[in-house]
């Protein structure tokens, strides 16, 4: 058993080699075999078990977000997908943030920094419907929610996707 | 066209996936089918490319990686060129034209956090065009979930 991997070159790094080994065969996809841990395990040399634990640990330490299925939204029909930006007060943005990443159609809502005088905007919330029509009905739900707060947003729709590798985590 | 099943099959695998022996024979009970038929969909599913993937979403931060958004104002005649430039980096992870005058958009994804100074440098080099670097400074939501 190879339970006492040695550390990584990297510093501070929360994961051995034996969960890299792990992340390596599973950034594309966890295999479509019945017992897939079982399978992970095989080609690691180790326990099922010990799969099934260190999965859990990356859970646990919030380095899996979660094990599941990914869909192309545009292949499920979510045409209009809007990249929408909020130039809202700096000292109210931890107050407003949660409650427009609550929307139930806002997939990722974030506080980036401006870059003024080019970018004044500092909350991103991905938008996502059927149609732009859609889109912008949800973007002036926002708007409403944020009355006085809104100092000025913009919707950005992406007209072509140029790469989408996904995270390849060089690791 | 999506059958029943496989909508059924996309809405549950974006919720919790069993960390059991047989997982896919747990999922294709509680969804009355059978374990080969729901990894036969599910396959399927994969190639036809409805679902981009199924397996373990990591967080890089959280691995010791770098991760930012970067955006760039690329003069029309000049788009498919800066496109290349930029999508030959590896850590390019994903890259979109979007509609405004900052109209190219891409997340870097990188080894280390140090990277991505890096590789801003060097698009910056190579382009002769400022990269706009907008890191997150707080999340305060990410959970996509579509209704198929």
């Amino acid at each position: 058993m190879n339970s006492a991997a040695t550390p990584t070159q990297q510093t501070n790094s929360p994961i051995d080699e034996i969960d890299r080994a792990l992340i390596q065969m599973t950034q594309h996809g966890l295999p479509l075999t019945p017992r897939p841990y079982h399978t992970l395990a095989e080609w690691l040399g180790i326990e099922s078990g010990e799969v099934v634990r260190r999965i859990e640990r990356m859970v646990a330490d919030g380095i899996i977000r979660r094990i599941g299925a990914v869909p192309n939204h545009y292949a499920l029909g979510y045409r209009g997908n809007g990249m929408s930006v909020w130039n809202v007060p700096a000292e109210k943005i931890g107050e407003l943030g949660p409650r427009i990443g609550a929307l139930d159609f806002v997939s990722h809502c974030y506080q980036r920094p401006r870059r003024l005088p080019d970018w004044p905007y500092n909350l991103f919330a991905m938008v996502h419907g059927r149609d732009r029509a859609e889109v912008a009905d949800k973007v002036a739900q926002i708007a409403r929610l944020l009355g006085a707060d809104d100092h000025g947003h913009e919707v950005l729709f992406s007209t072509r996707i140029l790469k989408k590798t996904g995270l390849r985590l060089g690791i | 066209m999506l059958e029943p099943l496989d909508r059924a099959i996309i809405n549950r695998l974006q919720g919790e996936f069993p960390l059991c022996e047989e997982p896919y024979a747990q999922v294709a009970e509680e969804l009355g089918t059978s374990e080969a038929e729901l990894i036969a969909r599910l396959q399927r599913l994969l190639d036809d490319k409805i679902l981009s993937r199924f397996g373990p979403m990591y967080h890089a931060e959280r691995l010791g990686g770098g991760l930012t958004l970067a955006a760039l104002a690329v003069p029309e005649e000049r788009f498919e060129a800066v496109a290349a430039q930029v999508n030959a980096f590896a850590e390019v992870a994903h890259n979109y034209q979007r509609d405004h005058h900052l109209n190219m958009w891409f997340v870097l994804a990188t080894e280390t956090p140090q990277r991505i100074n890096e590789v801003i440098g060097e698009i910056e080099r190579l382009t002769g065009l400022t990269v706009f670097n907008m890191p997150k400074e707080q999340e305060f939501y990410i959970g996509l979930r579509f209704d198929a």
